[in-house]
């Protein structure tokens, strides 16, 4: 049975919108011993959860329908809110099924979050992930396999089952399906940004958080399919690129008042780990190398990343804005996010020196207050209209 | 007891800190006659030994930020910076670092500082350091070599740790370092300089531990941040640190022997009431200011996590000549803000019991969220581990705008008074 | 009789509170805060001994038999009738001192002008305010400046134009005295007055006859009782300097937890909800804080944030809560800044969303902000207690019952109609103990 476009974002904002993560519930339900593995962003290689046979559920805090009021005491005000966020779903039982949780490098908050969730869940297998900075292989690469294989071991524990090659070969077959149909969709929206509103691609990839893998590269084939057919008229928007939306994310209704202050959004940033790594990745030979290498030598760049070379600062950026035939940019950071904050003066000089228009502000994860953002939304769409 | 008109009595270490400290930043600004070349890096990482065998100079801008943040100049700066489009939420130190750069660069001794010939960015610690050289780099266009130190997420320092920091210290740091300085590298330079650290090191354990006695002679925060300076910073491995070491050893023994406090500018600490642990940087704006507010209620800090930012000692680590390389790796990785949580807060009960304190406070920096995130946490389980009294008071390192002394003084008065209670309670 | 003294210096009002060497609460007094803090520390200790000398009085009355029933009306129109002659003695100062401020030179013109204007006003204001305290008339305050800065105003307009004098000019007068003489030290000589006010409040209830019961004489032998200043102890923080010395100063956290406890003895947790700071106080089963959290930085959260509200909305600040408990429906307000609060209101509006549902998700708001504070310092202890301003918005106290029920389960809630005087009455009970331990 063929699904509309409407009926799988409905789908999709069901599973958005349920804080108690039911459907990964279902999922752990449907089967004996089957484990979950949470993340939090930007990236973890959630190939070895899968070859385990464990489910990755990636974390984005608690949103603006979550009220927090546990997790405010382990805070102060000038903190972001996706770990005080992160600490409520916890607290509330919302995250029991849980056997394992890990916490990337991507800024002090959650590296200090990572030893917090030891202390306050002591049974959990909670690892730091901290990923290279140098892109040699014989030095940042090795210190990486090492890691990997640290990682796999520590899931193979938690799965009570070795993580064979054969079963990471698979799995990154299956993830570079995944990929490939995520490209797809964003490739679309890109092309004709009219058949697919940001909104719903948002969903889409929220679901994808939840999901089983496979499920999701379904849906994702699906919504493809359904958007095609569907026809959909275009608007004189202009189009932009959403960048500094890595880890806490933005409500929803944010998403939507640019878009409806006259603006495409042709690329973003929300939910790296699925076009983290920009290419196939080889299934054949080593895989810990092959992810190793991907991760060094293929993937994406963004505030959390070292840059080696000054030259290649806002570099991706601005092939972005090539490639997708975006007319400005959009830098949307949360209040307090040191990577982005800290990196958008480099990347908006990129931007200025190529005569690319930017604007910027800062939300939080239950920013409430729309108003502004599509004034400043609608004012800037409306000067890339006029001047552009 | 002091009043405001009298002299602050100077002893021999802080009169050879202060020639140490200005000799450097004469040599810093006089490169163009000197032909000397500088590094810049960061407290937490510091690898001076290995710079100072390339005769290179060492310029640390965060050293720079609390010499302008002291002298109240870096509220100016701050506010420069952000005009120029560095966000209000982000580090302090790094916004006056760059509004000093926008302002002629100017050292404490009035005259220009060069630009760095080579940013060694020890990401140690601190996720901020990473940006903040990705700033100057943008900058100053100079030569940049990064060093990734792998943060200790299960409180451990792995093989894979040490050998990746090692293998990066022997074909990246040290080959950039080459370049850069036109100086081969020698190990057995390094070896020497190892040697010293380790002397230097020793004493200034004994120094830090010397708190453990009841009736402190020394203040593990306030006075313990000049009592770190020179092996935190250009001077580790130097003679001139062996030598201060020594001088400051031979004075804290003899306040011991005289049954002394520690000295602060108000004078002499008439009375210890209160024996404290601190966590968390000082401020800097207000720093008399604050320390007088511990001074006023006879308040003395035994031990602080603060004085561990640049290396920590006293667990039993030294510099080991024997082993060079791996043994700057170990000291990089064991730096304060480089451990996980559990262990800063092993270690922060350790101290609560070791030296005998009433309580701990927690001086909160709103800009830095390396040691920030996660300390209200750490109270409670201190306080649930110890039994002893936590406070938790909010300041910043360099932003003047954060520190508010009637809301820190209300809060101190409070703690002091409830450990009072708490006291005449249990008698 | 041995009184110890607890003064608390807030930031809108400053407190006392008299205490015997039991322990028990003699006398309550408060005050608008001022300028000159010596003054305002006075002032509301005089109020706290004439509040004193009322529960003396009480106490002599009660045993006469054939008054009882009546001891209350009465006390009420004696005290009533005292405030009255205390008022006039004010007024007469703040006639005085308009006098003296419109014989300053750039009126030289004037002065014929003024004099007439000002006696009139007077006389005017001394009629209007006797009838303020008539019996059974309501007062929006009963602070000085209050009362009589509404009357002058009524009264200088109509007199202005009657006597060719600008209207801005009687304002300035008045504006510049008011000041003066708040900041004046108050006049302790209270006996005198009581007695004036017995002569009223008996003439009152039927003329000399009325005294049959001896009512005089009992008060008399009340006024008679020496009260002995033993100790005094003062907090309130946010002072370069308070008007006491170090040692009878204790901070206002710990006096805090101490009110409250003495208050309810069964307190672990007390929440504090002013005007411009939150603190979240643990203490244990002597009233000794063992934990504490302020929020004395941010607006969001305390009480600043409804007045804000209530600028926005263009209501009295009493009307908040009223209009919260009409909500029928659940509004989330996200905005933890005070500044967006009024935004984000308009917003809501402009959506359509009713006033009252609006209202009600504010108080949410605040409540919630509260909480952090609350959490942060170890969370909630059966038995909690609220105090606070706050704490006497129903609209706030139906939130945080509802958010203590869900997140902490069936928590005792104390919400004392007095809480105002807590900081004060720890700080009574510091002086208490540090006097006897003395004596």
């Amino acid at each position: 049975m063929t699904m509309s476009s409407k009926e799988i974002i409905a789908r999709c904002e069901a599973i958005y919108d349920d804080l108690n993560f039911g459907v990964v519930r279902e999922w752990v339900a449907a089967a004996p011993g089957r484990k979950v593995i949470g993340y939090m962003p930007v990236y973890v290689p959630r190939e070895l959860i899968h070859a385990a046979g464990m489910l990755p559920l990636g974390i984005l805090g608690g949103g603006d329908q979550l009220e927090v009021i546990q997790g405010d005491a382990y805070y102060q005000s000038y903190i972001c809110r996706i770990p005080r966020s992160t600490i409520e779903l916890g607290l509330t039982k919302r995250l029991d099924f849980l056997s394992g949780m890990l916490f990337p490098s991507i800024c002090d908050v959650i590296r200090n979050l990572s030893g917090m969730w030891k202390l306050m869940f002591p049974e959990l297998y909670v690892r730091y992930f901290d990923v290279p900075q140098n892109y040699t292989d014989e030095i940042g690469g090795n210190y990486y396999v090492q890691e990997l294989q640290e990682l796999r071991e520590g899931l193979a524990e938690v799965a009570g089952r070795e993580i064979s090659d054969a079963a990471l070969r698979d799995s990154i077959a299956v993830y570079n399906r995944h990929r490939a149909l995520v490209g797809e969709v964003y490739a679309l929206r890109s092309e004709h940004p009219e058949w697919a509103p940001s909104s719903e691609v948002y969903l889409l990839m929220r679901a994808g958080m939840q999901l089983p893998v496979e499920t999701h590269s379904e849906m994702l084939a699906e919504y493809l399919a359904a958007v095609r057919s569907e026809d959909r008229p275009l608007r004189d928007n202009c189009r932009v690129i959403i960048n500094g939306s890595f880890c806490e994310q933005p409500p929803l209704n944010l998403i939507k008042s640019i878009e409806m202050a006259g603006c495409y959004i042709v690329d973003d940033d929300y939910m790296l780990i699925n076009r983290w790594l920009l290419d196939e990745v080889p299934v054949a030979g080593d895989p810990l190398r092959n992810l190793a290498d991907a991760f060094l030598h293929h993937s994406a760049d963004t505030a959390a990343k070292y840059c080696t070379k000054r030259e290649d600062t806002g570099m991706f950026l601005l092939e972005s804005v090539r490639k997708n035939r975006a007319e400005g940019v959009i830098f949307a950071a949360p209040s307090f996010c040191d990577p982005a904050l800290l990196e958008r003066p480099m990347l908006a000089y990129r931007m200025s020196e190529h005569n690319v228009p930017h604007i910027s502000f800062k939300y939080a994860e239950n920013s409430g207050q729309m108003q502004p953002i599509r004034e400043q939304a609608g004012t800037f769409a409306d000067s890339l209209k006029l001047w552009g | 007891m002091a009043t405001a008109n009298t002299e602050v009595v100077k002893e021999s270490s802080m009169l050879k800190q202060k020639a140490m400290i200005a000799r450097n930043y004469d040599a810093l600004t006089s490169t163009a006659e000197n032909g000397r070349k500088v590094a810049a890096t960061f407290v937490p990482g510091n690898l001076n030994e290995l710079i100072m065998c390339f005769d290179m100079l060492n310029n640390l801008p965060e050293i720079n930020a609390i010499q302008n943040g002291m002298r109240k100049k870096s509220g100016a700066l701050i506010q420069q910076a952000e005009k120029q489009g560095h966000s209000e939420d982000v580090c302090t130190y790094v916004k006056a670092d760059i509004g000093q750069m926008s302002r002629g660069n100017i050292a404490p001794n009035g005259k220009p500082m060069p630009a760095p010939d080579l940013l060694l960015l020890s990401y140690t610690g601190c996720f901020t350091f990473m940006k903040w050289f990705e700033l100057l780099r943008h900058e100053y266009g100079c030569e940049t070599v990064m060093l990734q130190v792998p943060y200790e997420g299960d409180g451990k320092i792995t093989r894979n740790m040490r050998d990746y920091v090692v293998k990066q210290l022997k074909e990246v740091v040290i080959p950039k370092l080459e370049e850069v300085s036109g100086v081969k590298f020698d190990i057995d330079r390094l070896r020497e300089y190892l040697r010293n650290s380790a002397e230097a090191e020793e004493n200034l354990v004994w120094v830090l531990e010397s708190a453990k006695h009841v009736r402190s002679p020394i203040d593990a925060y306030f006075g313990g941040v000049y009592y770190i300076g020179p092996i935190l910073t250009a001077f580790r491995g130097t003679p001139d640190a062996i030598e201060y070491y020594d001088l400051l050893r031979g004075e804290i023994e003899q306040r011991l022997a005289e049954g002394k406090g520690p000295i602060t500018p108000e004078g002499d600490m008439p009375e210890e009431r209160y024996r404290l642990v601190v966590e968390g940087p000082p401020n800097w704006t207000s720093f008399r200011d604050f320390w007088k507010m511990f001074y006023d209620d006879g308040a003395v800090v035994v031990a602080s996590t603060y004085t561990k930012v640049g290396g920590v000692y006293d667990l039993g680590f030294r510099h080991d000549p024997d082993h060079p390389l791996e043994s700057l790796a170990d000291y990089c990785l064991g730096c304060y803000t480089n451990r996980n949580l559990p262990q800063r807060i092993d270690m922060l009960s350790k101290y609560l019991d070791e030296y005998q304190a009433d309580g701990l406070l927690i001086n909160s920096i709103k800009s830095c969220n390396s040691f920030s995130a996660g300390q209200l946490l750490i109270m409670r389980e201190i306080e649930k581990r110890t039994g002893k009294p936590g406070a938790f008071i909010e300041t910043d390192l360099v932003d003047p705008r954060y520190f508010s002394a009637a809301n820190v003084k209300n809060r101190l008065e409070s703690y002091f008074q409830m450990i009072e209670q708490r006291r005449s309670r249990a008698a | 009789m041995k009184c110890y003294i607890g003064i608390d210096l807030g930031s809108t009002t400053t407190k006392a509170v008299v205490m015997d060497e039991s322990g028990d609460t003699l006398g309550r007094g408060i005050t608008n805060s001022r300028s000159n803090y010596d003054t305002a520390s006075r002032v509301a200790k005089l109020e706290a001994f004439i509040d004193t000398r009322l529960t003396l009085f009480r106490r002599e009355l009660g045993k006469i038999a054939a008054l009882e029933g009546r001891v209350d009306a009465l006390l009420d129109t004696l005290e009533r009738n005292f405030r009255l002659e205390l008022y006039f003695a004010q007024l007469d100062d703040l006639e005085q001192t308009c006098r003296e401020n419109g014989r300053d030179i750039r009126y030289a013109e004037q002065q014929a002008a003024i004099s007439e204007a000002l006696d009139a006003m007077f006389a005017q204001i001394r009629g209007r305010l006797a009838e303020l305290f008539a019996p059974g008339v309501q007062r929006k305050s009963d602070f000085f400046r209050d009362l009589v800065g509404s009357i002058y105003m009524q009264v200088a307009e109509p007199i202005a134009k009657q006597v060719g004098v600008a209207f801005d000019l009687l304002i300035h007068l008045y504006d510049k005295a008011i000041i003066q003489v708040e900041n004046r030290p108050p006049n302790d000589e209270v006996g005198d007055k009581f007695l004036k006010a017995l002569d009223r409040a008996l003439a009152e209830d039927g003329g000399p006859a009325a005294d049959a019961d001896g009512v005089e004489a009992s008060i008399r032998d009340a006024l008679d009782i020496d009260l002995e200043e033993r100790y005094v102890v003062g907090t309130g923080y946010g002072r370069v300097r308070l008007p006491f010395p170090k040692e009878h100063i204790r901070s206002e956290i710990l006096c805090h937890g101490l009110g409250a406890h003495l208050m309810h003895p069964g307190t672990r947790t007390v929440l504090d909800i002013g005007g411009q700071d939150t603190k979240g106080i643990q203490v244990d089963e002597n009233g000794i804080v063992v934990n504490f959290q302020m929020n004395d930085r941010c607006a969001a959260g305390c009480g600043r944030y409804l007045g804000y509200i209530a600028d926005e909305m263009n209501l009295g600040l009493h009307e908040l809560g009223p209009l919260a408990m009409k909500s029928t429906k659940k509004v989330r307000i996200n905005s933890t800044c005070t500044v967006f609060a009024g935004a984000e209101l308009r917003d809501r509006l402009a959506l359509g969303e009713q006033r009252a549902d609006i209202m009600a998700g504010l108080h949410r708001s605040i409540i919630l902000r509260a909480m952090a504070i609350i959490s942060r310092s170890g969370g909630i202890s059966n038995e909690f207690t609220f105090t606070g301003g706050v704490a006497k918005n129903e609209a706030a106290v139906k939130e945080i019952r509802q958010v203590v029920k869900e997140n902490y389960g069936d928590v005792t809630i104390n919400i004392n109609p007095d809480s105002i005087y807590t900081g004060a009455l720890g700080a009574a009970e510091f002086a208490r103990r540090a006097g006897e331990a003395t004596a």
